[in-house]
């Protein structure tokens, strides 16, 4: 932190506000990310997640407040051009691209990345396929590379998405539950290839989730939302003991105290 | 003044039986999905039975009676249909089953004929409703004052039946969210019997209701459901107070049109949906959160380009056509041109509905713009053929650019009934813009020059801008930019996240299969030597649809194999029966059920089966 006072942090949300109708669902919320830094968003059902979430990546523009990615503005550009600015991201149901292989989601995502993407010669296959085949490695995907995505089950889906993701080398990952529906073997094995990548990559990574055991296993800063307001920030230990952060979850710790029977649904 | 009075009412009494026919329409697409294009067709069988029933039953009872009965039986019709068709290729991609009830269209088309005859069947009165009313010093049959209060009447049931039954509940759910219904037990099968034969009821008994207005004729199953589906889109598909509202609209339309627009009466009912579309993309009372299905391309089976192997074959299939002409007479060589014309159009559409993920119902207005564009050309511009060739993809290129940015907020079915809007106002526009376009009476004189004046040579220009414009289509499929398409088409979500722009991805895919269809309109104006309104007309874009879902829409050579099947089936029949359109609508619902991937899916299907029973282990292709 000391060395990049000066400098703009990766991500920086300042004032955000977001109303439904007369629902508050972001109200005034500022905070930020710092290039390497893994960042959980959570909160109780409805506490504005979602909206926060679809703010910062440009899918929604907000009534107020501004999202800079390194000092750039990208309030509200819209998802393309949050990708070109640095931004990838992962979605809560995966989306991937089913008529294609493996292999082709990720050369698709790489052609996009530099430039190709609206050449309409040459063979779409052969692009960058050494890169595709490295990123799918990372992701653990070696040797499923020539499958037909449509047949993948969903913990692979999921592991192809954070490789189509990471095809654009972002400088921010966003990640949108990424252990969600998935089983819990394959929860812990992908937040731990996401942070491997992002630590050796140097990506700020924000994500929100509802496993609290991936949350404290993986985040260097938690930030609590509730009811459209960010309640609480901070170190893990810190968020943990937070009377606000208690008060919000049911006012009784109930879902620390109980991530193992929560896990097992 | 009271002459407007007189047409108002006519109109509403239009208004009735357009309303029938276009509820039961969007009820049907509203829980099946399915886009009946068979729904004009119950229509005019309805009308015909009820002319029988009615011709028979005597007395007043008899008539109503006829009317009724013959709208049950259509009804029954409708659920056999369902039951034997369409219930066996629910799975099947999207759009598949618009191919089954087309073939059901030419089925009825040519059967009520065989049964009725050629002729016009004026049908009794009904009992009670013979005389007119004099309103307003205009004499207003009683007929139209019955169908006029029907209307509400019938607006009124249909409410009732969705909102206090237990039927009418079920179908609402099953409109909403079919998954959820099916969870909670109902029986979704049955459930969509029952909601087909309630649609085809009201189409039937829409017709029957006609006897007194109109003269029984095989031409009403096309005029009837062009308006119907315009009526769905305006009013919003799934939506029965929507029907009703547009329906008033678009009856008045056609009525006061004529009087007030007598230049473009035609095409009013089209400019006014593409308005309506254009403030609201789902229609007057639609709503934006209908459930999508998945795009019916999205093939779970990758695509490959061809090896080796299937390249050599491809070249041998090119020299095979080339030597054609050494081989037989004239007649067979224009009629394999003609095939060769519809494959590259079929090709073209294959690039937007296959590989973009759009659908289109008026293919027809990049086809009509080229061989207009060829008009132009020639007679306009005095250039030659070469130059009329080069020119008219171009008119093409444009008019599918223009439509795509008007249409980039649409998606859907009421993008594919966008295009059908835009071919049909340009049909009008070379209807009734006579002095520039000739009217009906077309643009004569466009033969093509010296080499390609004969047979034998204009067919050798054909294959070869055929293997042209089918050999790019291909590069552009497997190139980046085609990964780019399918992408977009696969997961609009994913593509805008990795910065590929649906939007673009869309208005290039339009760009690209109008300016292909283009080429085969212009190849048309000069096999043909002329140019007519028929080019942009409604048939050339069911044609074209219907080539690219019988060879498979999953598949990347399904077009070229549906085209040569269909257009080459059709010119053979038409040459050996009178009954060509029942045959070939049997072909169509054999290959449907047989086939519900498509010809080219089919083979692929027995390939793949092939390949895995000599490598077990599940191999990973080559």
């Amino acid at each position: 932190m000391t060395a990049a006072m000066n400098a703009p942090p990766l991500l920086a949300a300042t004032g955000l506000a977001k109303a439904w109708g007369g629902v508050r669902a972001v109200d005034d919320v500022s905070f930020s990310v710092a290039a390497g830094e893994i960042v959980a968003l959570i909160g109780p059902n409805g506490a504005g997640k979602s909206t926060c979430f679809n703010l910062i990546n440009g899918q929604l523009r907000p009534d107020a407040g501004r999202v800079l990615l390194s000092g750039r503005d990208i309030t509200g550009a819209g998802p393309a051009r949050a990708f070109r600015a640095g931004v990838g991201r992962t979605f809560q149901i995966a989306a991937t691209f089913a008529s294609m292989t493996v292999r082709e989601n990720v050369q698709t995502a790489l052609a996009a990345a530099r430039g190709q993407i609206m050449r309409p010669w040459g063979a779409g296959r052969n692009i960058a396929r050494d890169d595709a085949m490295r990123l799918l490695a990372l992701a653990g995907m070696a040797g499923m590379t020539e499958r037909p995505a449509a047949g993948l089950a969903y913990g692979d889906v999921k592991r192809l998405e954070l490789a189509i993701a990471l095809a654009g080398a972002p400088r921010l990952l966003l990640m949108d539950e990424p252990t969600a529906g998935m089983a819990p073997a394959d929860r812990a094995a992908l937040m731990r290839i996401a942070v491997a990548v992002a630590r050796a990559q140097n990506i700020g990574v924000l994500f929100t989730e509802h496993d609290m055991d991936a949350v404290f296993a993986h985040a260097d800063r938690i930030l609590v939302l509730d009811r459209g307001r960010l309640i609480a920030s901070g170190a893990p230990a810190e968020v943990r003991d937070s009377p606000a952060v208690r008060a919000a979850y049911l006012g009784d710790g109930v879902l620390f105290a109980a991530t193992a029977d929560d896990r097992r649904q | 003044m009271s002459f407007w009075i007189a047409q108002f009412l006519t109109g509403l009494a239009s208004a009735a039986s357009l309303f029938l026919v276009a509820s039961g329409l969007s009820i049907i697409f509203g829980v099946t999905r399915v886009v009946n294009f068979a729904h004009g067709a119950f229509y005019m069988v309805g009308a015909y039975v009820a002319w029988s029933l009615t011709e028979r039953l005597s007395g007043a009872f008899g008539w109503w009676g006829g009317v009724l009965l013959a709208a049950a039986a259509v009804a029954a019709l409708g659920a056999l249909a369902e039951i034997l068709v369409l219930r066996r290729i629910y799975q099947a991609p999207e759009l598949f089953q618009l191919l089954a009830t087309f073939g059901l269209t030419l089925v009825a088309a040519d059967l009520v004929v065989m049964l009725w005859g050629p002729d016009e069947l004026v049908g009794r009165r009904a009992p009670g409703f013979t005389g007119s009313i004099a309103l307003f010093d205009q004499m207003i049959p009683a007929w139209d004052l019955f169908l006029i209060a029907l209307g509400p009447v019938a607006l009124g049931l249909l409410w009732l039946l969705f909102n206090r039954t237990r039927f009418g509940v079920l179908v609402r759910a099953a409109t909403q969210d079919r998954e959820m219904a099916a969870a909670l037990g109902v029986n979704e099968k049955w459930l969509f019997t029952g909601v087909f034969a309630l649609g085809v009821f009201l189409a039937a008994l829409a017709g029957a209701l006609q006897l007194p207005r109109e003269s029984v004729n095989h031409h009403m199953d096309l005029r009837i459901i062009v308006d119907a589906f315009v009526v769905v889109v305006i009013g919003g598909l799934g939506s029965i107070t929507g029907a009703f509202v547009a329906a008033l609209l678009v009856a008045q339309l056609n009525a006061f049109g004529i009087l007030l627009f007598p230049k473009i009466s035609l095409v009013i009912i089209f400019l006014v949906m593409a308005a309506v579309l254009a403030v609201r993309p789902w229609g007057l009372l639609g709503r934006p959160d209908v459930a999508q299905r998945p795009p019916a391309a999205t093939s779970a089976r990758p695509w490959r380009p061809l090896g080796g192997a299937g390249r050599l074959a491809m070249a041998a299939l090119v020299l095979a056509a080339a030597a054609l002409p050494f081989v037989s007479g004239d007649y067979l060589v224009i009629a394999a041109t003609e095939t060769l014309i519809f494959a590259i159009l079929a090709v073209s559409l294959h690039v937007l509905l296959s590989v973009a993920g759009v659908a289109s119902f008026g293919h027809a207005a990049f086809f009509g713009l080229g061989a207009y564009g060829v008009a132009l050309a020639v007679k306009g511009l005095g250039l030659g053929m070469g130059a009329a060739l080069a020119l008219a993809p171009l008119v093409g290129l444009v008019g599918a650019g223009l439509f795509a940015l008007a249409a980039a907020r649409l998606s859907g079915v009421y993008l594919a009934m966008l295009t059908l809007a835009f071919a049909q106002i340009l049909w009008s526009i070379a209807f009734q813009w006579v002095e520039v376009t000739g009217g009906d009476n077309g643009v004569l004189g466009l033969w093509p020059a010296g080499f390609a004046a004969q047979p034998a040579g204009f067919y050798w220009l054909t294959l070869g801008l055929a293997v042209l414009v089918i050999g790019v289509s291909r590069v552009i499929m497997f190139s980046p930019f085609g990964y780019g398409l399918r992408g977009a088409r696969d997961e609009a979500r994913r593509a805008a996240s990795i910065g590929v722009s649906p939007g673009l991805m869309r208005w290039c895919a339009f760009a690209i299969a109008g300016t292909g269809a283009a080429v085969a309109g212009a190849l048309f104006a000069f096999l043909k030597g002329s140019v007519f309104p028929d080019t942009l007309a409604i048939p050339v874009s069911v044609d074209s649809l219907v080539m690219v879902l019988l060879g498979g829409v999953q598949t990347t050579l399904g077009p070229l194999a549906g085209a040569v099947a269909y257009k080459a089936l059709s010119i053979w029949l038409l040459s050996q029966t009178q009954w060509s359109k029942l045959a070939l609508g049997l072909v169509i619902l054999a290959v449907v059920l047989a086939f519900p991937r498509g010809l080219v899916g089919v083979v692929n299907q027995w390939r793949d089966r092939w390949l895995t029973q000599r490598r077990p282990g599940h191999g990973e292709p080559p």
